[in-house]
């Protein structure tokens, strides 16, 4: 249990800053520099071929959510 | 007089000639379709076949063995309004048709009963609102599912609203389910008071039925970092209330007696996760996720995940991947003829246990500027394969694919 406390703040600590350093270390992207970030494959999100692997891991794993996926929910699963 | 006079003519032209000018500029850069057109639509499907030595149906032990054929059509249509903001309604339409030789077992007694199989009709509609102006997008969302014993209804709300440089996006979303199962029991563990003659899961047969609800909220804010660093932070919270067990589902207690599995009326999810993308050099892209979870029946796990896209040209691009996935067991969970009679939530599915798993493969895909096999409205092909296995036994496969048609 003291484990599993300590495995919970030391993940949110590490994103939590790991997202802090990241996002203030932003500079300015004007359009014309954009070509790299707008790519098809950079989107921030899942690909649509992956729609039913998302479904199976809703159905054969505890978790879900976060993912733009199932969260909870609409089906007989988990 | 006659200087005034042409000077005043040749000042009226002038206007007209201006005026005219201005109206072509207008129509040429800002016409955009008032009717709903068609922008893009897209095919997937797959195939996913498992097997393993835990089903939840036979208490923890026996076939896991399923076969699931999934194809799902995707219609995107948007429209301008009159004050320039952008309309969109996605469309989609899916069917699961799946095998299951454990969901079989429901009635052991039949070599086949109609339970072994069935399928899954789930139809969805998004509109969404969007100010490109403003950088702000508004959406209203709704969606169905049906299959024999299962049917759900699903709402969902979402805003977003980009930074002022444009390069952040916070959005916000709330989504619901009401949905209803049939409460279908292992043959031998039908309640006496209820009039189903047979659990086999056959037609015709008036099944008692049980509530499940679920209600999340979602927060998310994207980032871009520099010229080839994006990332999004997402988090999550889902409250789902009602029958959360399957009651189809055994459990064999260290007496040597069964019951159908038993679950708190209550649960709530805490998902929170970020991506990480970065294009590095010109040819290589890495796509990165992590995930932590923590649920109130005490299930926690960790979701790592690197894809990485190589592209040989810019049309053509190889994905290979590779996720890991550790879970520990929730605190009602035990194996085969291990719970107590005394244990008040009971549950013997795999799925709630300890494990961790890998799934790894690659994917293939086709954007040729004149369109795949030279057919100039089909945009995008793409091809994946991946293998999952668990460290209890479970293993499975996956092949997917996607048309896109512009």
């Amino acid at each position: 249990m003291k484990k599993n406390k300590q495995t919970k703040i030391i993940g949110t600590v590490t994103i939590s800053i790991a997202a802090a350093a990241l996002i203030s270390s932003c500079s300015p992207v004007k359009e014309y520099q954009k070509s790299r970030l707008n790519d098809g494959e950079m989107v921030l999100g899942n690909r649509k071929v992956e729609k039913t692997e998302l479904s199976f891991q809703s159905y054969r794993e505890g978790a879900s959510g976060a993912n733009a996926g199932k969260s909870g929910g609409g089906c007989g699963c988990n | 007089m006659k200087k005034l006079f042409l000077s005043v003519i040749g000042l009226y032209l002038g206007i007209l000639a201006a005026f005219s000018q201005y109206s072509k500029a207008v129509d040429s850069a800002q016409f955009k379709p008032r009717k709903l057109s068609f922008e893009e639509a897209n095919i997937i499907s797959s195939y996913y076949r498992q097997d393993g030595n835990n089903s939840a149906v036979t208490g923890g032990i026996g076939t896991e063995q399923l076969n699931d054929y999934s194809g799902i059509i995707q219609l995107k249509l948007h429209a301008w309004d009159g004050r320039n903001r952008k309309h969109t309604l996605d469309l989609e339409l899916g069917v699961d048709h799946y095998t299951s030789a454990s969901s079989d077992k429901i009635d052991p007694k039949t070599i086949s009963s109609a339970s072994h199989a069935d399928t899954r009709i789930y139809p969805s509609a998004t509109w969404t609102k969007e100010n490109e102006q403003k950088g702000s997008s508004f959406s209203l969302g709704g969606s169905y599912s049906h299959e024999f014993d299962y049917n759900s209804f699903g709402a969902d709300i979402s805003f977003s609203q980009k930074t002022k440089n444009k390069s952040g996006e916070f959005t916000v979303k709330a989504q619901a389910y009401l949905d209803n199962l049939k409460l279908i029991y292992p043959i031998e563990l039908v309640p006496a008071s209820t009039s189903a003659a047979s659990s086999s899961g056959g037609h015709g047969v008036n099944y008692p039925t049980a509530g499940r609800n679920s209600f999340s909220g979602s927060l998310s804010y994207s980032q871009i970092v520099n010229q080839r660093l994006q990332l999004i932070l997402l988090l999550d919270a889902i409250y789902q209330q009602g029958y959360l067990s399957l009651p189809f589902h055994r459990v064999y207690f260290n007496n040597g007696t069964e019951q159908v599995e038993n679950l708190p009326g209550t649960r709530l999810k805490i998902p929170v996760g970020f991506r990480l993308n970065y294009f590095a050099g010109d040819n290589l892209i890495f796509r990165t996720y992590y995930r932590y979870y923590h649920d109130d029946w005490d299930l926690d796990a960790h979701t790592f995940n690197l894809e990485t896209s190589i592209k040989f040209t810019p049309f053509v691009s190889l994905t290979p991947f590779y996720r890991y996935y550790t879970q520990t067991a929730i605190k009602y969970f035990a194996a085969y003829q291990a719970h107590k009679t005394t244990d008040q939530y009971y549950s013997s599915n795999y799925d709630l246990s300890t494990f961790n798993s890998h799934f790894f493969g690659a994917g293939i895909r086709l954007v040729p500027p004149k369109g795949v096999f030279q057919l100039e409205h089909f945009n995008m092909l793409e091809l994946r394969y991946g293998h999952y296995t668990k460290n209890n036994g479970m293993n499975s496969d996956i092949v997917s694919l996607n048309l896109k048609f512009k």
